[in-house]
């Protein structure tokens, strides 16, 4: 008699289902990907490369030519969403990044080696976390200068302390696992047992933090952008709705409009898809 | 081991942390940043002016004694003059305090009674339209920007229906309401979101617990339930959740403060930040780690005291 067999799915595989299988998420991961579509097509300046251009009165009203009316200059506000939503969308992706690089290099090696190297990143954690995150946002970014780098800059160099107490954590818990002593037996060394073995194990919790830090970085930008300390020269939903500080009173309310509108809709997909990546991928917290 | 060497112990872990919170503000405001003196002088200052400037200001001292300088401030509260007025630092933030506590303290206190009686509300109705509906709404208000809810609520409360003052502050019990009533209600709306979905969260943990079995099974209802047992539990969490938050009411809402023209030290901060001014920077960075710090270590020993079951390592 034969046994069919059944391939076991992996954590992954599992994630993936679960996923897929709750409507509001593949909503949010299509809203994502149509920012991310439209930034890449904005980034390649095969759309809205030309959105400084004038192209009606100032504060021209929406109408159906141009949906959400003109800005000061009379440029389409429509366009200077779209640009703007590339310039959201990097500073999402690299303090993202940034965040994870940071956070994983020292929450690994302070995990895994302990002793010294942990009490000496600890310190260093704590001394940072102390500082309340605006104080330190804002000193970065005042050191740094105006611009986009400032952002991501100043929001990479910020943001990786809650990262790092999770990778910390579970390197702890990970390295004396049975798993990792087999490594050592066969000969691993500390690179490819950091990498190769806990690394992947540890990855859900990087992939849930960089979604949430996505949507914080998209979220600062705007308070940077009204402190004058962000993105010069392109539109971003920061400056915009910093723009709308004078433009309220005189009753234009479209530009202000359309950039809260661009970051709540991108905002809250990041949300829910951070909620559904931790119940899929840590089945400790499930039904959180 | 009991609770006054924990204490101490703890305490002493300041020392070492203070000294590195000194060393990053040191690194960011003496050796990383650019001369202030440019932008204080402006473009057209002369070579010895600035050299004039910088001797006053105690820049041209070797940089070891600028650290040691940092060092003594935090530990002396002693963070000398602010460069753009000349006042006592320590003395503007006394001023600051006041005006920005008659904002963030009614604010804490009434976003923490309405936070927990909606998530209580929620929890009781877990898993129902209403949770869920409450819980995407949370979601959805936090992914509006902070500086939204500023513009719109001073542009159509204040200015559009007139209902509030639209900015300003006045000193003295009754006078400063109307200006921190809208301030008051926009921080509230700021902190609910988070704050539900917090509590909602941990107070589902406590609902699964066995001792809500072996409640539910004595025959006692879902109310005494919920409010004898559940709440009480959570409040543990709930409690050194929220102390942490005190150190921020002290430095106040930069936006809020500096939208509505109150004379806290949100806006001293911003500020500072617009005129270089670096001392009163450095200052508010340097109190608001120690405050973040000794709150930290108050938050585990009040986790011992309301925790039995915690114990001390």
């Amino acid at each position: 008699m034969s046994v069919k067999e059944q391939e076991s799915k992996s954590l992954w595989n599992h994630a993936w289902d679960s996923l897929k299988s709750d409507k509001m998420t593949v909503f949010s991961m299509g809203i994502v990907g149509f920012y991310a579509l439209i930034a890449l097509l904005s980034f390649s300046g095969v759309i809205v490369s030309d959105w400084a251009k004038e192209v009606g009165d100032s504060y021209g009203a929406p109408s159906s030519e141009h949906l959400f009316g003109l800005d000061i200059f009379g440029r389409s506000v429509v366009a200077k969403t779209a640009k703007a939503t590339e310039i959201a969308m990097s500073v999402g992706l690299i303090t993202g990044l940034f965040t994870v690089v940071i956070g994983v290099t020292l929450g690994s090696l302070a995990g895994y080696f302990g002793g010294k190297i942990d009490e000496f990143l600890v310190w260093f954690y704590t001394t940072v976390s102390s500082i309340p995150q605006i104080m330190l946002l804002i000193s970065i970014a005042f050191i740094a200068g105006k611009g986009l780098f400032t952002v991501y800059l100043s929001l990479g160099l910020t943001s990786w302390t809650g990262l790092f107490r999770l990778i910390r954590g579970e390197f702890i818990r990970h390295k004396n696992r049975e798993y990792v002593q087999a490594a050592t037996a066969i000969g691993g060394g500390d690179t490819r047992k950091i990498f190769k073995h806990i690394l992947p194990n540890v990855l859900h919790i990087v992939i849930i933090n960089f979604s949430l830090q996505f949507q914080f970085a998209i979220k600062s930008e705007v308070i940077l952008s009204y402190l004058g300390l962000g993105v010069q020269g392109v539109p971003s939903w920061g400056t915009m709705i910093n723009d709308a500080k004078l433009e309220l009173a005189r009753g234009v309310w479209w530009q202000l409009g359309a950039a809260t509108a661009a970051m709540m809709v991108v905002v809250l997909a990041f949300n829910i898809l951070g909620d559904s990546l931790r119940d899929a991928l840590d089945p400790k917290l499930k039904g959180k | 081991m009991d609770i006054v060497s924990y204490v101490t112990r703890r305490l002493f872990y300041v020392i070492p942390v203070l000294l590195g919170v000194c060393f990053l503000v040191f690194l960011i405001f003496n050796v990383v940043s650019p001369d202030p003196t440019i932008s204080m002088l402006g473009k057209h200052a002369t070579k010895s002016q600035i050299l004039e400037l910088r001797e006053s200001l105690g820049l041209n001292k070797p940089l070891w004694l600028q650290y040691m300088d940092t060092v003594k401030s935090a530990f002396t509260f002693d963070f000398g003059r602010s460069w753009s007025t000349k006042q006592e630092i320590m003395e503007m933030i006394k001023q600051g305090a006041i005006p920005s506590l008659t904002v963030t303290f009614p604010a804490f206190i009434l976003s923490f009674f309405i936070s927990v009686s909606i998530s209580l509300f929620v929890a009781f109705y877990r898993g129902s339209f209403l949770d869920k509906g409450t819980v995407f709404i949370c979601v959805a208000l936090m992914s509006i920007s902070s500086l939204v809810y500023i513009l719109v609520g001073q542009w159509f409360f204040a200015f559009k229906l007139g209902l509030f003052e639209i900015s300003g502050y006045e000193e003295g019990f009754p006078y400063f309401i109307p200006y921190v009533l809208l301030p008051i209600i926009i921080w509230i709306i700021l902190g609910v979101g988070p704050d539900v979905r917090f509590y909602r969260t941990i107070m589902l943990d406590e609902m699964y617990q066995d001792y809500v079995r072996t409640a539910r099974s004595k025959g006692l209802s879902e109310t005494v339930i919920m409010f004898k047992h559940v709440l009480k539990n959570t409040m543990v969490s709930i409690i050194t959740y929220v102390v942490l938050r005190i150190p921020f009411l002290i430095l106040g809402s930069l936006l809020i403060e500096s939208f509505f023209g109150i004379p806290g030290l949100g806006g001293m901060i911003l500020k500072a930040v617009n005129s270089s001014d670096f001392p009163v920077i450095k200052a508010m960075a340097v109190l608001s780690a120690i405050a973040t710090i000794v709150f930290n270590v108050l938050t585990d020993v009040l986790y011992v005291v309301v925790d039995p079951r915690v114990k001390l390592k």
